[in-house]
């Protein structure tokens, strides 16, 4: 039997216009500004830019308006909002050695040259909910301090020893994958997944590396460098015949380093994760490291073990706009289906019914 | 040689041309429009191609310094102007301001014609004196939080 | 003209609107095999691009479609003209092209030597804009299949001699093979590689 299923124009006007209403809430409340989200809650405004994969300030905090806070749905406004707009080109690849350092820090060399810069982290608070911040209160210029010397990649510093593996490369001639463009395929390249981590989910990439720390995929990490900060965005111009600079842009960096024993074809020394993200996220970025690394077990001849280093699982389930939008299809009508499936348990349950009633038949004859 | 073609001089040195550029994507639009104003002889801009908005997939490198990656998009607006001289100016910035690359482009116009070059490289010098500043400021207040190992010494006298 | 605004000029005066207009004509005109459709928006390329085939490109070419160029217009300021305007790599192997054009009374290469796509994805093959003499006035083909009811009666002026053969060997490759769009004047006429064409009588 079929039903007629129509949408409820009228409900849904009405839906939207409600709302509209519960996200500007309490009338005689002001209203947010996009420049107060900008400015107040950039970390939401960076993980937005992030998993939409669009890097745009302003538009990541009326995403975050507009979704009144639910940041998956932001994510999703974002990452649709890219598909309106036409691709110019891909630009030269930033140079984090020249980033405009605003923290950076490292696990593995206690004072290195540039020296452990904290910048504005949430490391050594103690976690108390502060009631000062409820108020509107004054808040002090920070400190300054005449800039040290220069800050040198540690990567930079194990490579003089030899004892650590070098930057990752792709086979020659490779033009960098691209997701958006691409349907996915595995096995899939290094540069295609970072592109797929950048972008990922950070609960689920949270969870994924702590599974790694947990002995699912152990690999001994240590945090070789952070650093945060501003780099330079340049397009190469054809009419030009040179790149020009559009600007800068914050990214997170993170270099995970990991031991490696040593295998038939490679000596012991140590491997590397990466992890870069947009904005300041340093959990996704070491995540994403972590996740980076688990993900190329192969490359050094380990078993694959673990969820972390299965590439068609990591990859399949990162990306949370896609995740929400197979989970969430299940409140779409299915009522056609569901009539089927009803069909069919009645059928199977006067089936089991009747054999459980014949078999008492049968006993009954039995006796 | 035609006017044109003058004004085009293929041996300007492209390094001063991509700094004008690189200050210009910097400007605010306060200072793109105060500096339109302050020129008294101003050009007739017609548009080539935009103000428009689009996306430029952002690369970085693997591991910091391997093989390209795709990041991921950010905005850029660019903008094509033609000034009555027959300069070509590109305008191209991050983000979604359509005035500011349509200004950006006058600019980078009136960094080939001779007359107005000054007059760019005054906004260039005000963008760079600015950004010095910030950038300044904010390494400086990095600097504060540096680690101080040493001052964590004991003394036993 | 002098080279340089010969690349800057002749875009769409409104590119939006323009390109939709543009897209609309293609579009009909690959579902009606056979139809010829005026373009109500033209662009004004370097020569010998000529205005429809410029407008083609201007709506369909754009950063992720590399364009194959003949030797005439690859010499020509065609190639930074839609390097410009479209942002589309202007490359050497056919294969690789997305987009192919051929001007007025160019030699058109064998459709073979194109992209013609995979079992799996048939359309990452090369889409051919040739321009001809005329739409009509020529030697007429039938033309049968998917979007021509019952048959329809084709005849541009100015096709390579080949022609049939190279189409029928197009269609031997199907699912696989190129499509084709022929341009003159202000107009277009689409062949995709489902029509099968025949010597009329």
């Amino acid at each position: 039997m079929y039903v007629a299923v129509k949408g409820g124009e009228t409900a849904i006007q009405n839906a939207h216009r409600l709302l509209a209403d519960r996200r500007r809430g309490d009338r005689s409340l002001p209203a947010i500004t996009i420049e107060q989200v900008v400015e107040q809650l950039g970390l939401a405004v960076d993980r937005v830019m992030a998993e939409a994969s669009l890097y745009d300030r302003s538009l990541a905090a009326l995403a975050v308006r507009q979704a009144r806070g639910d940041m998956i749905e932001a994510i999703f406004i974002l990452r649709a909002y890219r598909t309106t707009l036409p691709r110019f080109g891909s630009s030269e690849p930033i140079d984090t050695a020249g980033m405009k350092i605003e923290r950076r820090i490292s696990a593995t060399y206690k004072d290195l040259p540039g020296g452990q810069l904290l910048g504005p982290t949430f490391d050594y608070t103690h976690r108390l909910l502060d009631p000062s911040l409820i108020g509107d209160g004054a808040v002090a210029e920070p400190a300054r301090k005449e800039p040290g010397e220069a800050v040198m990649r540690v990567s930079d510093i194990l490579d003089s020893d030899g004892l650590i593996e070098g930057d990752g490369t792709m086979p020659e001639g490779n033009v960098p994958g691209d997701l958006t463009r691409e349907p996915m395929e595995f096995p899939m390249p290094r540069d295609l997944r970072l592109q797929a981590l950048a972008r990922g989910d950070e609960g689920f990439l949270l969870a994924l590396a702590y599974s790694t720390q947990r002995g699912y995929g152990r690999t001994h990490p240590f945090v070789g460098e952070i650093r945060i900060g501003e780099v330079e965005v340049e397009l190469d111009l054809p009419e030009l015949g040179f790149a020009v600079s559009l600007g800068v842009i914050r990214v997170t960096e993170c270099q995970m380093i990991n031991q490696f024993k040593g295998s038939a074809n490679e000596p012991p020394q140590f491997t590397r994760g990466y992890g870069l993200v947009f904005g300041q996220s340093e959990r996704k970025a070491m995540s994403m490291s972590l996740v980076d690394r688990a993900l190329r077990t192969e490359e050094f001849g380990e078993d694959i073990v673990a969820p972390a280093q299965d590439q068609e699982f990591v990859i399949s389930h990162a990306d949370n706009v896609q995740a929400t939008g197979f989970v969430e299809h299940l409140k779409l009508p299915h009522y056609v289906d569901f009539q089927a499936e009803l069909d069919l348990v009645r059928r199977m349950r006067r089936d089991y019914e009747a054999a459980r009633d014949g078999e008492g038949d049968m006993k009954e004859a039995a006796e | 040689m035609s006017a044109t073609e003058k004004r085009a001089d293929p041996s300007e040195p492209a390094a001063e041309r991509r700094d004008a550029i690189r200050h210009l994507a910097r400007a605010t639009l306060a200072e793109l429009s105060a500096a339109w104003e302050a020129i008294a002889d101003k050009p007739e801009v017609a548009p080539v191609r935009g103000p428009e908005t689009g996306l430029v997939m952002v690369r970085g490198r693997i591991g910091g310094g391997g093989d390209p990656f795709n990041l991921g998009e950010a905005t850029v607006t660019r903008a094509t102007v033609r000034l009555s001289g027959g300069e070509i100016g590109h305008g191209q910035l991050l983000g979604t301001d359509k005035e500011r690359a349509r200004y950006a482009a006058i600019f980078d116009a009136l960094f080939q014609s001779p007359a107005h070059r000054p007059a760019v490289k005054a906004l260039q010098r005000q963008i760079a004196a600015r950004l010095l500043a910030e950038e300044r400021r904010k390494a400086e207040e990095t600097a504060a939080t540096r680690v101080d190992f040493f001052t964590m010494v004991r003394g036993e006298d | 003209m002098t080279a340089q605004s010969q690349i800057y000029a002749g875009g769409f005066a409104d590119p939006e609107f323009e390109a939709q207009s543009v897209f609309r004509t293609l579009m009909d005109c690959f579902a009606r095999p056979g139809r010829i459709g005026r373009l109500t928006a033209l662009a004004t390329p370097p020569s010998p691009l000529g205005m429809a085939s410029g407008a083609v490109a201007l709506t369909l070419c754009d950063h992720d479609t590399p364009v194959w160029l003949s030797s005439a217009l690859v010499k020509s300021a065609a190639p930074n003209w839609i390097a410009f305007h479209t942002g589309a790599p202007v490359i050497e192997l056919k294969d690789e092209a997305r987009f192919a054009f051929v001007e007025r009374d160019g030699a058109v290469p064998g459709f073979d030597q194109f992209a013609l796509g995979t079992a799996e994805y048939p359309d990452r093959s090369t889409t051919l804009v040739v321009e001809v003499d005329a739409l009509t006035g020529g030697r007429p083909f039938i033309g049968r299949g998917p979007g021509i009811k019952d048959e329809v009666v084709i005849a541009p002026k100015g096709l390579p001699d080949l022609f049939l053969d190279l189409w029928a060997a197009n269609r031997a490759l199907f699912p696989r093979g190129i499509d084709l769009v022929l341009t003159a004047e202000e107009s277009v006429l689409c062949l995709p590689r489902t029509t099968r064409l025949s010597i009329k009588g």
